[in-house]
């Protein structure tokens, strides 16, 4: 099936086609190029928000309507934001666009009509990953059948309605017109273990260290932070493992066979085993470095290894921000007479 | 062992003379005995390079060590702020404290003077350094050509018509002398780059810590380290033994658990292939079997040359892998690239150009003093070391001759003072034609001081002793002990941590688990079996060999560049060094876990 402009295949998107599919979605198809493994999965353009919205504008005026809101009243705001929302939630799709995702959707099941996918939200501008979109961050996992994709799609499009989203908009006088966003539907992984990596360490800010956690099932568990993971530092140049901290993991995230995820108690043997091989650690340290080199920033990775084929795979890279934003001190200067650096030794107190 | 109510350690006054040992302490000299003011001041037990009890004579080497470090500090190149290092004697066990520079004053004026003094040599050091292995080469041509102390009944004939005019009892106290002195002028030549080879290396150090709060100690330690370095060629020499066995078709002779004197025997009967390897064998021991099993700090640490046990009992494993095939060779090549992808890599991941440039100086000037740092030690410690022991054992030899003790190794429980004493003694009485007073002297006093080194070892010694100091900023005790604040902290909290845990240096990644042998000293080493992991006080360049038997190591003593863990890192063996007191807590045969990345030992059990 190809990308067009209603759906975008990972393959054919990079972070330059975010206007049209989202930071997310971008990002996804950027390390898709950069020849790092994603679950995969396509995105539903901002295109098709846009004949959706032009649809519902066609039968009742809907943008206005938000632009004619007054952000201080809040029970105003309260009560025609939940009508706008329960109508993009209620309204059904133009046929291009339901057929487009209904198709994309069944390619990327493949034999199995009904393949358990991640519904997510794909933000389009750099202001809507302010904290205060925080609605926009939804996330619906394993999600099965076309029908569930084509309405959470929708629950993502109506979160742009949310008071809070509404209201920003309103407050920085953002146009109505320009809103948009895409939506990524993603193959789930259905993770033996999952978790978090940084190129950067979180503790010290060192670029030369590898820090990754891990958990046994789904990395939402590490994420949410419901579980204590077992945590590794992996020396970039050298692949040396000097801290290897093993937790008591008592809980996982694994999928429910009908959809949605279940948390289950570790069984006692696997508690307290590292959730992740040597070999595994190293994969991972050299999928983080790639990752980290083609967007030459140091990276904030999320990561699954698949039950079924042991495969790493990452679901998201995004830049570090805590010490990227930090002023770095240099460590120490070039010397007129290199001899000078022995002072830091010789010289006293240090 | 420490003391509640000081948050410290015990004060030196309180550490009795164990009883029954009053006269063999008394026999080290007066200033090296605790005194009251010392309780004022800060100790350690120096276990690196005196992890047992030293016998009196022995104890020379701390007196020839600490007068030349002293001086080289104090005096040649001074230190801006430290001087040298003070020893003491207690119940065999050798402690010692700095003194540190503390008065900014003075420490501007020493900064200046060691600007002209350590940055001439920094400066000239290739030139210097070749200089300096002449020295060492001369020295050791001196101590070699040391005639064997001897008393004729008459003087040769010879002597008298070349009218020498000087008896032969005369060269007893010129031989002596002149090995005393050779030994103290060999420990000048030791410190004469140590510190300033240390400190450069710790300046590269500091920066990359500062850099790369996360790198390992043993990642800056590689990015340095030199790969032909003299401290690998006794082992290489066994294993080209080894090939050569096999290429000369001798190799059936090297039975596991066969002596060295029967297999050198076999092979002297067996002709020309035989003879060719023995041949062989001669050239590799002159001068790399010159290594002393210990760090050539005790006399009974003997060399290969004087006891080819050691390397003989590693000679059927190497065999045995030149015949399956595998290549013994260290991959000089491919470890100089894999140093260089470090250096290149860590490189890159600076900041800024100008950290670069200044990353880029203070590794040029680490590279170039390493070679010292890595190689003296074969020189010093151990070759010259190793002819000055055996000197001495050539008067034990003559004393005992003439009655002044049992035994040639005997001389060692005297101290350099007595046993100048009992060479005029013999001299004079040899000159008269009277009988010796030593023999009706010694035979006690070695007995009394044998008796009390085994009591002593049975003692367990406190690491240090007195006040903890709010500041250890003195650089040669950072350097070579590496005591810090931090490590005092944990040596005074051991007790309250998990007692099936030791930490020490992360020496050489990977974890391992398996059976503990505890060897205590060097002559137990036949007791380790394949797989077992090697669990000793401290290791140097002739217990090389035993590393391709273990599958990990731990050490009380040591940091990252100590022989334990390079060794351990060119074997890839998990290692753990400088845990303090491994070799007390780990009992022989427990199952422990070491965790070589980490610095943790785990006892199973």
């Amino acid at each position: 099936m190809q990308s067009n402009d209603i759906i975008a295949w990972f393959g054919d998107i990079g972070l330059g086609d975010r206007p049209t599919v989202g930071g997310k979605g971008g990002s996804l198809g950027e390390l898709t190029r950069a020849g790092i493994e994603v679950p995969p999965g396509f995105v539903v353009r901002t295109g098709a928000f846009e004949r959706f919205i032009q649809a519902l504008e066609a039968e009742a005026p809907l943008r206005p309507v938000i632009e004619g809101l007054d952000p201080a009243d809040l029970d105003a705001m309260t009560k025609a934001t939940r009508a706008v929302r329960e109508r993009v939630e209620a309204s059904s799709l133009p046929d291009d666009v339901r057929d487009e995702i209904v198709g994309a959707y069944a390619a990327l099941c493949g034999e199995d009509g009904r393949a358990p996918v991640a519904v997510r939200s794909s933000a389009t501008t750099e202001d809507a990953e302010d904290a205060s979109f925080a609605g926009l961050q939804d996330t619906y996992l394993w999600v099965m059948g076309a029908d569930e994709v084509l309405r959470l799609v929708r629950s993502c499009w109506a979160s742009l309605y949310s008071v809070e989203s509404v209201s920003y908009r309103l407050k920085h006088k953002l146009p109505e017109e320009g809103v948009a966003m895409g939506v990524v539907v993603q193959k789930m992984v259905d993770a033996r273990c999952a978790g978090v990596m940084f190129t950067r360490s979180p503790t010290t800010g060192d670029k030369s260290v590898v820090t990754i956690e891990g958990a046994w099932g789904l990395g939402s568990a590490v994420v949410s932070g419901e579980v204590t993971p077992d945590r590794w530092v992996v020396a970039k140049i050298t692949g040396e493992i000097p801290v290897r901290d093993i937790s008591d993991k008592h809980i996982e995230q694994v999928p429910k066979a009908e959809g949605g995820i279940e948390e289950l108690p570790v069984p006692d043997d696997r508690r307290q085993q590292p959730c992740l091989s040597d070999e595994e650690l190293l994969q991972l340290k050299d999928v983080a470095l790639k990752a980290e080199r083609h967007y030459k920033r140091p990276q904030d990775i999320e990561w699954a290894v698949d039950r079924h084929s042991g495969r790493i795979l990452l679901l998201q890279s995004r830049p570090e921000t805590v010490w990227s934003s930090k002023e770095a001190k240099p460590v120490a200067a070039p010397a007129d007479d290199p001899l000078a650096h022995v002072m830091s030794i010789f010289g006293g107190r240090r | 062992m420490l003391d509640k109510t000081r948050k410290g350690f015990p004060l030196p006054s309180s550490i009795k003379v164990a009883p029954g040992t009053e006269a063999a302490q008394a026999a080290y000299p007066y200033y090296t005995q605790f005194s009251e003011e010392d309780d004022q001041r800060f100790w350690f037990y120096n276990s690196m390079h005196f992890p047992e009890p030293m016998t009196v004579f022995d104890m020379i080497t701390a007196e020839a060590a600490y007068c030349a470090l002293g001086s080289a500090n104090t005096r040649v190149h001074c230190l801006p702020t430290t001087l040298g290092i003070d020893h003491r004697i207690i119940n065999g066990r050798v402690y010692i404290g700095g003194n540190a520079v503390t008065d900014p004053a003075e420490i501007a004026r020493r900064t200046e003077e060691f600007k002209q003094r350590a940055f001439y040599y920094y400066a000239n050091w290739e030139r210097l350094y070749a200089q300096w292995k002449e020295k060492m080469r001369v020295l050791i041509e001196e101590a070699r050509d040391l005639p064997r102390p001897e008393l004729p009944e008459f003087e040769p004939l010879e002597h008298v018509h070349a009218g020498r005019g000087v008896a032969s009892n005369h060269y007893l106290l010129d031989i002596y002398q002149k090995t005393i002195e050779g030994y103290f002028r060999m420990w000048h030549h030791h410190f004469e780059f140590l510190l300033l080879g240390y400190g450069a290396y710790m300046t590269f150090f500091d920066f990359c810590k500062k850099a790369f709060p996360e790198i390992t100690d043993q990642t800056i330690a590689r990015m340095v380290a030199g790969f032909e370095a003299e401290i690998f060629r006794p082992d290489d020499e066994l294993k080209h033994l080894a090939r050569r066995a096999v290429e000369l078709g001798v190799e059936g002779k090297f039975l596991e658990g066969a002596s060295a004197d029967d297999i050198l025997k076999s092979l002297e009967q067996m002709g020309e292939p035989g003879r060719q390897w023995l041949d062989d064998l001669e050239k590799s021991r002159d001068p790399w079997f010159n290594v002393t099993v210990g760090d050539g700090f005790y006399h009974y640490h003997r060399s290969w040359n004087d006891d080819l046990s050691l390397p003989f009992s590693a000679l059927p494993g190497y065999i045995e892998k030149v015949r399956a095939g595998e290549n013994l060779d260290r991959p000089i090549e491919k470890l100089m690239a894999e140093r260089q992808q470090l250096i290149d890599g860590y490189r890159e991941l600076l900041e800024t150009e100008e950290e670069r440039a200044a990353y880029d100086q203070m590794i040029t000037l680490a590279c170039r003093v390493f070679p010292y740092v890595e190689g003296h030690k074969f020189y010093c410690e151990h070759w010259y070391t190793a002819l000055f022991f055996n000197k001495i054992r050539e008067f034990g030899a003559l004393l005992a001759q003439h009655g002044f003790f049992e035994k040639e190794d005997d001389v060692f429980h005297l101290s350099h003072y007595e046993l100048e004493a009992a060479i005029i003694d013999l001299m004079t009485s040899w000159s008269n034609g009277s009988a010796p007073r030593g023999p009706a002297r010694f035979p006690k006093l070695v007995a009394e001081r044998k008796a009390a080194i085994e009591t002593w070892a049975k003692i367990e010694t406190p690491p240090a002793l007195g006040d903890v100091p709010d500041v250890i900023d003195d650089p040669a005790i950072v350097m070579l002990w590496g005591i810090t604040r931090e490590s005092l902290e944990t040596w005074l909290s051991q007790g309250e941590l998990d007692p099936n845990e030791i930490r020490g240096f992360a020496a050489s990644q990977g974890v391992v688990e398996g059976t503990a042998r505890v060897v205590k000293s060097v002559q137990e080493i036949d007791r380790l079996n394949q797989g077992d992991i090697l669990v000793c006080q401290v290791t140097n360049p002739a217990w090389a060999p035993i590393f391709q038997k273990i599958s990990g190591a731990v050490s009380d003593i040591g940091g990252s560049m100590s022989h334990a863990a390079i060794v351990a890192r060119e074997y890839a063996l998990p290692a753990v060094v400088g845990t303090g007191n491994a070799t007390s807590r780990i009992k022989d045969g427990q199952r422990i876990r070491v965790d070589g990345g980490r610095g943790v030992v785990t006892i199973l059990q």
